[in-house]
């Protein structure tokens, strides 16, 4: 959209100012504007005949407040053009964009030909009628018990990697990208992946990863490294779900949106806030991040009449592995659950690491069950949940109190949690399991505890599914 | 006249215009040529500052303002019910239905409520021409949806002679039913279709105490920290923690005549949720789809921040116009953090002075004002009549830390606080409330209710089951010294029926279809199987019998019973928990016969 079409009117085209009077961090301060739109974009020019870009954050009849995306190193007060171009930050999106790799503002890095079709697109969308939105229900199949068993992921839903620093995130994260499906349609994601501030050979890793397995002509990467100027990574994400929204909702494709890592991106937020002296919120990132979150995070899901959906998974490092970070914090009031990992189990050799009980998929009520998954499903699950949880707790007490101060049944549960970690969570990166298996696992691992402790399943599922049963019907069947 | 002035600065949300002398606090602007909706917060000298409640991307100063001489309102009558609108009540399906985009678009004006759809008012009977007519007097009713039937009153601020009223039949929302004459203002023409501002608390008579729980179906709230109608609850819990669920299960089951979900700054999902699924659910306590007595407000995290602080005040306007009509209104609201974050943005950008983490000043007072307008009360206009409106609000702390500014707020002006409890999510202990660390102060008020409805021994067994919770708080931090081998016999029955009580009474899985919703009838018979085993039990114990031997008899029992009652017996078959109950008794009474028979042998 560009500002005329937003607008309904018509402004003046590009002006130019020569009048920069301050420079504060990422921000110019341009006097004498007394027209520039709010969220106008601009062009600097430097005395060198260097462009740069940047965008109206704040206007006045006399002076107009410009964040400058490429950072203002260099930049001198006097000589510097500023112009102002009448449309917002738009990029121009369309399905050529798959298979090629672009910086933050959608423009072509992978030294292959520019997109020639497209339309434009304002990169800060709009926000989705919730009167317009379908309720996500489609079970992804990830191949993942830990996911698929626990914390089902569903078409559409926004689910989180909390992660921390030197753990597998990325390696999950490429491990879902490549086993996810639907089943019964085996139609494959298209991929948007935003690399926001990563280090080079993050970035690598996910290119080769999507090179190796083919999936490179349906991935388009938008790409901010770490050693790019901080203020693009606010841009990197908006321009990847610009894309994502024109493929899944104008052309009806399943999007996967990978974003990594949000951490870079809320820094830069942090940045930004603070050149403008605003009051802080909490450990010094503004008091609007969550709203700004929101407006990245909620342009996921599906919506009446279209066929498309878009799926998120943005990946976060939690400074100190500390959940209650503002980052993880806000992200989590936002999103529809969250993976989390665990430094403990990664240290024990299990993966991948995944703390089930921190985790959490908000969405898996409606993606699994009869026709879905299984009619178990939801017992087995919450059972799982509800064991482990005990299992760990009398952990802490055997390591107090010592292991023969427990009941029997108390070391049950023990042993319990010691299979559920080496069979359950525990797979390899190539292992793929179909929904059925993790189940079975699951039942496996459960038939370690007295029938009497399973709380959460009913009795009909007990005599279907639990191996003491299965066996002995399985035995009568072959009799017979 | 209202005033034109002209924008000199925009921040975000926040617009600066000047030539505005002879503007209101509070008025209702629209703001440059697209007229986007505002309202003016603050004033000084010729200037306005207004918050603006769309997206302001593209404004430019020098563009005007325009006045509208009137307050921010919401509009009222029939037509609202099974509605779903943004923070300033615009609707949203029919938004989606006129732009056919699945987005929301600034600069849209639809009216709130449908000016062309025809009602059947039926007059009320007993006033005629040349009756006095006072404020909230009933002139006639519509039926709105097969639940409700929307009583047409006298505004507030009117009263005159009744001059005519409409006959029966079919009228638009803008049609006059009635002419009063109103001293000093002449004939006053009345429509079904009235306006109130929102931040004004619409009068009462009188404002009452509440009397009777609000009963929601959820046994931890209706048995161990009840709401009243009319009272005041909060529930703060980290992300994750239950929520928005308990919120959705209050909405769908509650005994509440009409209730409004206020989706302030939350998930469009959760919203979609609500209006896909309500219209499917049957309201327990009649039978009819759950939408035809909701009314959806869905400002959203990614809209516009200024309308998630409006929201809040629709909402509730809306609430009290339909307690006006007698009827018991819940609103419940997710999240009012999101509105206090509304607020403290709003405030930056005013670069006001800031105080706890941010938040202005005054955040404490708005909270305040919010759940004043909670309450039973006795209502203007005849015929008499008492309503109610119920709030809960949902608090969502960084962090997950009761002492930030908000949650503790908040806890100055609620009477219920359902603390939810990260730990407990972890373990999916749902509802994840926290019986340590949340209270209710209407729990001896509502004894009264359930002594007379259900069973007059309600507050003995309810307090019992409280105190061994109690009890095996103070057990665990033992436990955790000596193991529980170490305990005496009692003490670990103690720890056996906290289990029960835990996995049969307070848990409740709001997704199961018959465990979601568990009348006050059902709760009792669970209540009491619980309560009466373990006092046959405790008399085993004190006869020698271990409590190991209990659980060998009697696990599976148990198990079965938690099983049974919660997923397998259904609401109209509370007999069968009886059933249950002797059966675990008889049990019971065998050990202790086998016992006393062979007592001389062990
Ligand atoms: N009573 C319940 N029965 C079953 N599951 C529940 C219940 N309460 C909560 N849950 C589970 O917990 C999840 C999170 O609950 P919910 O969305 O209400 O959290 P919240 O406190 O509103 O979080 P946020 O602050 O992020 O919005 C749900 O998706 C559901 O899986
Ligand atoms: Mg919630």
């Amino acid at each position: 959209m560009s500002l005329q079409q937003a607008t309904g009117k018509k402004l003046a085209v590009a002006r130019e100012y020569e009048t920069v009077s301050e420079i504060k961090g990422p921000l110019l301060i341009v006097e004498g504007v007394s027209d520039a739109a709010y969220d106008e974009i601009v062009e600097v020019e430097l005395p060198n005949g260097e462009i740069r870009r940047g965008r109206v954050l704040e206007t006045s009849t006399n002076y107009a407040v410009v964040q400058v995306f490429e950072g203002t190193t260099g930049i001198p007060v006097t000589g510097t053009k500023v112009r102002f171009l009448a449309r917002t930050l738009e990029i121009k999106v369309s399905d050529e964009m798959l298979g090629r790799i672009f910086n933050a503002l959608g423009e072509p890095i992978d030294g292959g030909p520019p997109i020639v079709s497209g339309v434009w697109r304002d990169v800060n969308g709009d926000p989705l009628n919730p009167a317009a939105r379908n309720y996500p229900e489609d079970f992804i199949q990830t191949g993942i018990s830990a996911i698929d068993g626990m914390n089902t992921l569903v078409r559409g839903q926004k689910l989180p990697i909390f992660s921390g620093s030197g753990l597998p995130h990325n390696m999950l994260a490429a491990q879902i990208a490549r086993q996810a499906t639907v089943r019964r349609e085996g139609e494959e994601f298209a991929v948007v992946f935003a690399a926001i501030g990563i280090m080079y050979d993050e970035f690598l890793f996910f290119k080769r990863f999507f090179e190796e397995t083919g999936a490179l002509k349906r991935t388009a990467m938008f790409v901010t490294l770490a050693d790019d100027p901080p203020m693009l990574r606010l841009v990197t994400p908006r321009a990847a779900l610009t894309l994502a929204e024109h493929l899944a909702f104008d052309l009806g494709m399943h999007v996967l949106v990978i974003l990594t890592d949000m951490t870079n991106y809320c820094e830069a937020l942090r940045e930004i806030s603070a050149a403008r002296e605003e009051v802080p919120g909490r450990q010094g990132y503004p008091g609007y991040m969550y709203s700004d979150l929101a407006s990245i995070y909620e342009r996921a899901g599906r919506a009446i009449g279209k066929k498309g959906s878009i799926t998120q998974m943005p990946i976060l490092t939690m400074p100190n592995d500390d959940i209650t970070h503002p980052i993880p914090d806000l992200t989590g009031y936002i999103t529809e659950g969250q993976i989390v990992l665990s430094r403990e189990l990664w240290n024990r050799g299990i993966y991948p690491p995944i703390n089930v009980l921190m985790s959490l998929s908000r969405l898996m009520k409606e993606g699994i069950g009869p026709g879905k998954t299984r009619e178990d499903h939801a017992n087995v699950s919450d059972q799982l949940y509800a064991a482990y949880a005990r299992a760990q707790e009398l952990r802490q007490l055997a390591t107090i109190v010592g292991e023969e101060s427990l009941s029997e049944v108390d070391r049950k549960y023990l042993r319990f949690a010691e299979a559920f970690e080496q069979k359950f969570l525990k797979q390899g990166f190539y292992e793929n399991r179909s929904i059925e298996e993790t189940l079975e696992i699951a039942w496996e691992v459960l038939s370690i505890l007295p029938e009497s402790e399973l709380f959460k399943i009913k009795d009909e599922y007990i005599k279907k599914y639990h191996p003491k049963y299965r066996k002995k019907t399985q035995n009568q069947q072959k009799k017979s | 006249m209202p005033v034109v002035g002209r924008i000199i600065r925009i921040a975000g949300p926040l617009v600066v215009a000047d030539n505005m002398t002879g503007a209101k606090m509070f008025e209702m602007v629209e703001v440059g040529e697209e007229r986007l909706i505002g309202e003016i917060i603050r004033i000084t000298g010729d200037k306005a500052y207004i918050q603006v409640y769309e997206s302001t991307t593209g404004l430019r100063p020098g563009e005007p303002v325009y006045g509208t001489g009137s307050p921010l309102s919401v509009e009222l009558g029939p037509g609202l019910l099974g509605q779903i609108y943004d923070g300033i009540q615009r609707p949203l399906s029919l938004i989606r239905d006129i732009t056919g985009s699945i987005f929301v678009k600034r600069g849209i004006k639809v009216p709130a409520i449908d000016r062309k759809k025809k009602w059947h008012f039926k007059p009320n009977t007993s006033i005629k021409p040349g009756d006095k007519l006072e404020p909230g007097d009933i002139l006639g009713v519509v039926q709105e949806t097969s639940l409700i039937e929307h009583r047409i009153m006298v505004p507030p601020d009117v009263h005159g002679v009744l001059e005519w009223l409409a006959p029966e039949g079919e009228y638009t929302v803008e049609d006059t039913i009635a002419v009063l004459t109103v001293p000093g203002k002449g004939k006053v023409e009345l429509k079904m279709l009235q306006k109130w501002p929102v931040r004004k608390p619409r009068p009462v008579k009188e404002k009452l105490e509440a009397v009777e729980p609000l009963i929601t179906g959820m046994r931890v709230i209706d048995t161990m920290f009840p709401i009243a109608k009319g009272g005041t609850a909060a529930i703060p819990g980290p992300f994750g923690s239950g929520k928005t669920v308990t919120l959705h299960s209050l909405a769908k089951w509650s005994a509440a005549k009409v209730v409004i979900y206020i989706g302030c700054g939350e998930r469009g999902n959760e919203m979609t949720e609500a209006l896909i699924k309500f219209p499917k659910y049957k309201d327990p306590w009649t039978g009819k789809p759950l939408l035809e007595r909701t009314i959806l407000i869905a400002n959203t995290s990614n809209m516009p921040v200024a309308a998630r602080e409006a929201s809040i005040y629709t909402g509730v306007t809306i609430a009290e116009y339909y307690r006006d009509m007698g009827y018991d209104v819940l609103l419940v609201a997710d999240s009012t953090s999101r509105w206090a974050e509304a607020l403290r943005e709003i405030s930056g950008r005013l670069e006001e002075m800031p105080a706890e983490e941010g938040f202005p000043s005054y955040l404490a007072s708005r909270l305040a004002e919010f759940y004043s307008r909670a309450g039973r009360a006795y209502l203007l206009g005849r015929p008499p009549r008492v309503g109610s409106v119920t709030i809960v609000g949902a608090v969502s702390p960084p962090g997950g830390d009761f002492t930030e500014p908000v949650t503790a707020n908040t806890k100055r002006f609620i009477r219920v606080f359902w603390a939810l409890d990260a730990s407990l999510a972890y373990s999916r202990h749902y509802p994840a409330i926290n019986w340590i660390t949340s209270y209710s102060a209407y729990v001896d008020l509502v004894a009264k209710w359930w002594h007379e409805h259900i069973d007059p021994r309600w507050k003995e067994y309810r307090d019992e089951a409280y105190r061994i919770l109690m009890r095996e708080d103070e057990l665990k931090e033992i436990v955790k010294l000596i193991g529980t081998e170490g305990l005496s016999e009692k003490d670990k029955l103690v720890l056996e029926v906290a289990r029960l009580i835990r996995e049969g009474f307070l848990q409740q899985n709001a997704f199961d279809p018959i465990d979601c919703f568990a009348t006050p009838q059902k709760q009792w018979a669970q209540l009491m199987t619980i309560i009466d085993f373990y006092r046959l039990a405790l008399r085993l114990v004190e006869q020698g019998i271990p409590v190991a031997k209990i659980k060998e008899r009697l696990a599976i029992k148990l198990r079965n019973f938690v099983i049974k009652s919660r997923f397998e017996i259904p609401n109209d078959k509370v007999e069968e928990i009886y059933k249950l109950r002797e059966e675990l008794l008889n049990e019971l009474n065998k050990i202790l016969e086998e016992h006393l028979k062979g007592g001389s042998k062990t």
